[in-house]
């Protein structure tokens, strides 16, 4: 039976007002220190959608002039994540940049290994935002930890100067200006903003879809006041993104007990001992969501959360009988098929572990003669017919 | 003399002191550690306590008081078990037990403890991966031999890999050793960080072995970009 939320959706509200929060505004401490002449603030470009956060402060979130951060497990491993996110700007008529000027965050090895250290950390970051603010366009982060890990950074180069001299004086050395983005915003948080666009859109038809929602740990734990809450969801008591996607394309949102809970992931974990990565992401994860909600998919925001809920299913239930079986994707991958795209040319489901097929009928998709379709386009790579896929080909 | 029984008595306090001192100075230490009201919040919400005799607690705890010989021996058994997920950060204290483990892991690192050696023991070639390639991973690390786990389309993707990378829409996408197409200046770059800020230090300190090799590769592309190795040594 899934857990009781209807008291929160009746309408009980529990009020915010920005003024009164405890927490600084970094917008004020980024405004003194450009005015201070230690950084320069790249603005949000017009137009942008204003959302609230979890204090009742505004945030904006650009619409279009994006320079796509990239996240390199969904490119690495699950590319019809990175894929599904571009062809939503490309159908929305929204301008971006998929740049080759950028590198990873690389905080998921830092998480990892710890073989780094905070000036070089923000070195990274600030390097990518001066490469994003070279051309003029605005940062747009894919992946959560990148989010959650550069929020990190934009603490301590806003409270620390020695350290941010230390990163300007590194920045120099590159021919780089030290550029703060005005806000830091999660491509979830581009979707959230985007949904009711993107819901116009909508060609099939999600209301038979029963789904769970896994918020990223690195979306809204770490540095928590600028992740979006909206009082319409939830009651303004967990974070609205990736349900407000789903709820606008008219799918079941279905709540479970461990929605809190990390995915497992553990960053060198799921590299070096995923026996605990497996053991959490089912137990604690996808066994309490069938459980307690029986869902048709899980949908997250964020490389490793997909990653691991997808991946960690096999084994627990070939060596374990353990009670999986559920797909796994990005919200960007879920509010694409509800827009008509293509499971494989866009979203790259066959890159995808647990079984989607059910799933796809019940969305209305013939997987076969997706597949079928997608079987030619291999072939006609293969006989060197063409040479890669396009964005013609994808539709 | 700290509550527990001291599990490396042959290490001198004074060397325990000094990295705990190593701790402290870290910039970040004071946002992360404000005391404790030793509620175990952190340890309800810690997916590593669930799994192995770990405690966010009793790192905060720790640190809190100032238990040397508990906080070396938390530094070489338990900070590797942290999951880095930041559940821990919903402490009412407002600490960050899971940001003083990141400063923990840092300094053990730092000081080449042969504990975090082991730990990244398996782990060298993801350090080499992100530092020289600039993307953490790639999709010709899909191997089945090392993601036997993950089911039998480990291998279907390991034996299209090129095929279904030249199947992706996203032009830089058509890698199979980087996540993406990563330019030649932006690594020079990347480089030029990790040679500025002394990660190419720390990587010695835990594994010499990837130091030349990564030192090998980043001189030679720094030194056709005409920069002077030399100011580095």
């Amino acid at each position: 039976m899934a857990i009781p939320t209807a008291a929160l959706e009746r309408g009980r509200r529990f009020d915010r007002h920005a003024e009164a929060v405890q927490t600084e505004d970094y917008h004020d401490i980024l405004d003194q220190l450009e005015a201070d002449g230690e950084l320069i603030v790249q603005r949000v470009p017009e137009p942008y959608i204003e959302v609230m956060t979890k204090y009742g402060r505004k945030k904006k979130i650009p619409t279009k002039y994006t320079w796509h951060h990239k996240s390199c497990g969904q490119c690495g491993h699950i590319p019809g994540y990175s894929t599904a996110i571009f062809w939503l700007a490309r159908k929305l008529d929204l301008e971006y940049i998929d740049p080759i000027d950028q590198t990873s965050c690389t905080a998921w090895n830092y998480y990892a290994s710890a073989t780094s250290n905070a000036p070089a950390q923000a070195a990274v970051a600030h390097r990518n935002f001066a490469a994003a603010y070279e051309t003029g366009y605005y940062p747009l982060i894919h992946c959560g930890t990148s989010y959650g890990h550069y929020k990190e950074t934009r603490e301590e180069i806003m409270h620390h100067s020695h350290l941010r001299h230390q990163v300007r004086d590194v920045l120099a050395k590159l021919g780089k200006p030290l550029v703060m983005p005005e806000e830091i915003v999660h491509y979830s948080e581009w979707i959230h903003a985007l949904r009711h666009r993107i819901a116009e859109k909508q060609v099939r038809d999600f209301s038979n879809i029963a789904t769970t929602v896994h918020p990223a740990c690195h979306y809204y734990k770490l540095v928590q006041e600028d992740a979006i809450y909206d009082e319409e969801i939830y009651g303004g008591q967990r974070t609205a993104t990736v349900t407000g996607v789903i709820q606008a394309l008219g799918a079941e949102v279905r709540d479970y007990s461990t929605f809190y809970d990390c995915c497992g992931f553990g960053f060198r974990h799921i590299l070096v001992s995923r026996d605990f990565t497996r053991s959490f992401a089912t137990l604690r994860k996808i066994e309490i969501m069938k459980q307690e909600a029986n869902p048709d998919v899980v949908i997250s925001h964020d490389t490793g959360c997909v990653t691991t809920l997808d991946k960690s299913q096999y084994v627990t239930g070939v060596a374990h009988n353990a009670n999986v079986g559920i797909p796994v994707m990005s919200d960007a991958q879920f509010a694409a098929l509800a827009m008509g795209a293509h499971p494989y040319r866009v979203c790259q489901l066959h890159w995808h572990s647990t079984d989607n097929k059910p799933l796809l009928e019940k969305m209305g998709i013939d997987h076969e003669k997706a597949w079928a379709e997608f079987q030619q386009d291999l072939d006609d790579l293969k006989a060197g017919r063409k040479e890669y896929l396009t964005w013609e080909d994808a539709g | 003399m700290g509550l527990f029984v001291d599990k490396y008595p042959d290490v001198a306090y004074e060397e325990k002191l000094r990295l705990w001192e190593e701790v402290k100075a870290d910039e970040r230490f004071p946002s992360y550690l404000y005391g404790c009201y030793e509620c175990g919040i952190c340890v309800a919400a810690c997916p590593s306590a669930r799994f192995y005799d770990f405690s966010p607690r009793k790192i905060a705890q720790a640190a809190a008081r100032e238990d040397i010989e508990l906080i070396y021996e938390q530094m070489n058994d338990d900070v590797w078990n942290c999951s880095q997920c930041f559940s821990c950060n919903r402490c009412p204290r407002q600490n960050s037990p899971g940001g003083l483990i990141t400063i923990l892991r840092e300094v053990a690192v730092n000081n080449g403890l042969k504990s975090a050696q082991q730990a990244l023991e398996g782990y060298s070639r993801i350090v080499y991966k992100i530092m020289g390639t600039g993307t953490q991973v790639s999709p010709d690390m899909l191997q089945p031999d090392a993601f036997p786990d993950w089911g039998p389309d480990v291998k279907r993707v390991s034996d299209e890999l090129d095929l279904w990378r030249r199947a992706l829409p996203p032009e830089t996408l058509h890698t199979t050793k980087t996540g993406w197409h990563v330019s030649e200046q932006t690594l020079i770059e990347l480089y030029l960080i990790w040679y500025n800020t002394g990660v190419m230090d720390m990587i010695a300190n835990v594994d010499e072995g990837l130091n030349l090799i990564l030192s090998d590769v980043m001189e030679e592309m720094l030194e056709e970009a005409g920069y002077d190795m030399d100011e580095y040594y």
